[in-house]
């Protein structure tokens, strides 16, 4: 399942590839410095934290931490995207 | 941090300075029992943090333990300058043969502290200065060794002062420059340090501030020994809700800073600006071309978009905002991508147009092509570098006034 | 010339792995400036942007082989003291002091201490020093692509006490084709390791400056110690001053402070008005609005507008 979350200016998917992944959630959780990214509890897997969604810096270090694709970051103002 | 006057007495009594045996009073009832145990005339002091006090009424004397009740009972209800007093300080009628000056205060181009002594006490000593230069003697103390008596005894000798007056003041200038320096203050003064017709020397009257940055580690002192509370901060004035809202949404989020005033501004455009020296660029450049602002405001650092976004909402939603113009000198560590989208998002939580609502954004520096990209796409009116602060402002007035721009006061 | 900086001053950062610090170091670096180590006590065998981090000063200064020039300190209040002490007495000349809301008699006993082992502080509370496309110390200017906007070389040395309004003026300097010879960002605090006046003689002796400016604003005394410096020294080097707050002087302001204010106790000479006519007696014009600022300098200079 695809996770993914808006909010007014910031987009972020994380492909259902990796979104189950424990190991990558808790990774996306240390590197973002705005807390856009939370591991469910009861299963390990990506949450999104809405609220936190227009914080985001734009820093890349979630779309490193992931594998090609995995995590893509869109500007909604302009229509681009982080990903790789 | 200001301090009353009984507050100041404890301070310097702390600090080894004779003080007369006064009582702080809440009531009438107290006031008269202090001067019960002080056994002959008193004086009754309105404890309040402003001057004028004796032309207010709010100084009287008092030959009897009844008298000083009653007297309490009036200055405790009495306003002086829009305050009302804490309580009241009940002193001893002293018997005094001659009034000094004692004060320490920091001399900012020598960057020390200065000593100041008189043999001309009970007077303003800036006039003391102008008129009877002779009479004031100053002193230098160093910021890194302790204080030797003989540097507070140079003060006091300059002035003429001699015999056992100059022994017996000594130690109090002396000790006065140490508590200064101990205890963070800004100015200490004894004024007046009285000559009793015992010879001996007391603090009559004393006055502290204390450094606003060096309260949290003077608890001590604060806490333990004066019992102030910790959110009894006493401001000169009382702050606003709008001042009162931006600064909890300032302290709940510790990235960058902002902050707002609006005590003595009444106008239709809101500022939301930057930085320090900016702000005030800012600010006097409004109404220099006839603009009248709403408020005034500082954002410093690199704040969330909550934060900018907090400001912004606090501003819009002021009496009377019309508009609101969104201006920083230009920025190093503060992101314009991410105040722009704080500003837009206030608009929007407001169910308003941000094209509208925005006169102007000028942020020229970090991230500003990021910026711009955001202002675009919201129909807001941004600015580079190329336009000028002034330049920034006479349009953010024009586009409220609905004038034609370049309009000066 | 410029002054107090060269392409071969080397500086560390005291704090260096603070989030700012991280920051105004990679900077620093992009800008050509030599950072040579950084110290935050507990770290040491980090690099931040391949800086190399010690635990002390002494061991920072060991590293590069023998003594640095500068530091740029980041620490946090409580603990600035200790880390000047430990920069003043390990050697180092140049201190600039990042750091706000020290209390006053802290950073008087920096100063003073400074001052008795021939080192120099600038701040705190500041952005630091640039000399364009030479060196840059502190978070002045931000980002090396940003800074190179602003800041290019030129006749004009800059003093502010505010950081902000320092690239401001300098920029419109370079955009008027003057530019900077050295900007300072002297800080805003009450108490200031370098003022207006201790500065000059520096600038007075650099063949590059050709004019000063300087911004201010209400509060202290240091537009006065300045006009007192030039009369009783040989000064050749026309300034023109900014004075921001003038809207402080209304009756309904006050008692109310704002941005820098740090007043000290020494009469009422203090408001705007009072500044800027002292200022204007002593031959430092006052400008109304920074976009003045390069026509009254090319005015001084002698040459066309």
């Amino acid at each position: 399942m695809t996770v993914a979350e808006a909010g007014t200016f910031i987009e972020v998917v994380v492909d259902d590839q990796i979104a189950n992944d424990a190991e990558i959630a808790k990774k996306l959780e240390e590197v973002c410095p705005v807390d856009i990214f939370d591991v469910n509890e009861s299963d390990g897997s990506v949450a999104i934290v809405r609220q936190n969604l227009d914080e985001c810096v734009l820093c890349n270090l979630c779309v490193e931490a992931a594998p090609p694709g995995g995590v893509v970051v869109k500007k909604l103002y302009d229509g681009t995207e982080l990903r790789r | 941090m200001r301090f009353f006057e009984y507050e100041a007495r404890k301070i310097v009594e702390l600090a080894g300075i004779p003080v007369t045996k006064y009582g702080f009073c809440t009531t009438p009832e107290q006031a008269r029992q202090a001067a019960e145990e002080i056994g002959g005339p008193v004086v009754i002091k309105s404890q309040v943090l402003t001057g004028g006090r004796m032309k207010a009424g709010g100084v009287k004397f008092a030959d009897t333990p009844d008298e000083a009740a009653e007297h309490a009972e009036a200055i405790l209800k009495l306003e002086i300058n829009g305050h009302m007093p804490r309580g009241v300080l009940v002193d001893p009628k002293a018997e005094v043969k001659q009034e000094y000056y004692a004060g320490v205060v920091w001399d900012g181009t020598a960057k020390r502290p200065l000593m100041l002594f008189s043999d001309m006490g009970g007077i303003d000593i800036e006039e003391v200065a102008r008129t009877h230069p002779d009479h004031v003697g100053r002193g230098h103390v160093s910021n890194l060794f302790p204080i030797p008596d003989f540097e507070a005894k140079q003060t006091i000798a300059a002035t003429g002062v001699t015999g056992s007056q100059l022994n017996r003041a000594t130690p109090v200038l002396a000790r006065l420059a140490r508590l200064f320096r101990e205890n963070d203050m800004t100015l200490a003064e004894i004024n007046p340090l009285a000559e009793l017709t015992d010879g001996s020397f007391v603090a009559l009257d004393a006055h502290m501030e204390m450094e606003e940055e060096a309260v949290g580690r003077q608890k001590k002192l604060l806490r333990t020994e004066l019992q102030i509370a910790e959110d009894d901060t006493r401001e000169p004035y009382e702050h606003s809700a709008f001042e009162e809202h931006v600064a909890a949404i300032d302290a709940a989020d510790h990235r960058g800073v902002i902050q707002g005033k609006d005590h003595g501004f009444t106008g239709n455009l809101g500022l939301v600006i930057g930085a320090g020296g900016g702000s005030l660029t800012l600010t006097d450049a409004v109404r220099s071309q006839g603009g009248k602002p709403a408020n005034y405001s500082e954002i410093g650092g690199n704040p969330s978009v909550a934060k900018a976004c907090g400001l912004a909402k606090e501003v819009l939603e002021k009496d009377g905002v019309e508009k609101i113009a969104v201006m920083m000198s230009i920025v190093s560590n503060t992101r314009v991508d991410i105040v722009a989208r704080g500003v837009i998002k206030a608009c929007l939580e407001l169910e308003k147009d941000p094209g509208e609502t925005i006169a102007i954004f000028r942020i020229p520096g970090a991230w500003e092509d990021e910026g711009f990209r955001i202002l675009e796409r919201y129909g807001v009116e941004y600015c580079d570098r190329s336009v000028s602060l002034w330049e920034a402002a006479g349009r953010a007035v024009a586009k409220v006034q609905g004038t034609p721009e370049g309009a000066a006061a | 010339m410029s002054i107090l900086l060269s392409k071969e001053t080397t500086f560390i950062v005291q704090g260096i792995t603070g989030r700012e610090a991280v920051n105004l170091t990679r900077e620093c670096l992009d800008y050509g400036s030599k950072v040579v180590g950084g110290v935050t006590p507990g770290r040491k065998g980090r690099e931040v942007h391949g800086v190399p981090v010690f635990d002390t000063v002494a061991q920072a200064v060991e590293h590069h082989g023998g003594p640095i020039d500068g530091s740029v300190v980041t620490v946090p209040p409580a603990f600035t003291k200790d880390a000047v002490f430990e920069a003043i007495l390990n050697g180092i000349k140049l201190i600039v002091i990042v750091t706000e809301r020290i209390p006053r008699g802290d950073v008087a006993q920096m100063v003073e201490l400074a001052d008795r082992n021939g080192a120099r502080i600038i701040g705190p509370n500041c952005l630091g020093l640039i000399v364009p496309e030479v060196c840059k110390m502190g978070g002045i200017g931000g980002p090396a692509k940003d800074a190179a906007k602003a800041y290019q070389p030129g006749p004009v040395g800059v003093m502010s006490r505010s950081g902000g309004m320092t690239t401001e003026i300098s920029s419109s300097l370079t955009q008027a084709g003057l530019g900077v010879s050295t900007a300072v960002s002297i800080g805003g605090d009450a108490i200031i390791g370098s003022t207006y006046a201790e500065l000059m003689p520096l600038f007075e002796a650099d063949e590059q400056t050709e004019a000063i400016v300087i911004y201010t604003e209400p509060g202290g005394r240091m537009e006065a110690e300045l006009v007192d410096w030039r009369t009783e020294n040989d000064a050749k080097l026309p300034i023109i001053a900014f004075m921001a707050g003038k809207f402080m002087d209304d009756e309904e302001m006050q008692g109310m402070s704002f941005g820098h204010a740090g007043t000290i106790v020494e009469g009422a000479e203090d408001s705007a008005t009072q500044k800027i006519a002292r200022l204007e007696a002593a031959g430092i014009p006052v400008v109304e609005r920074i976009d003045e600022i390069p026509a009254a300098v090319k005015d001084k200079l002698g040459v066309a507008a």
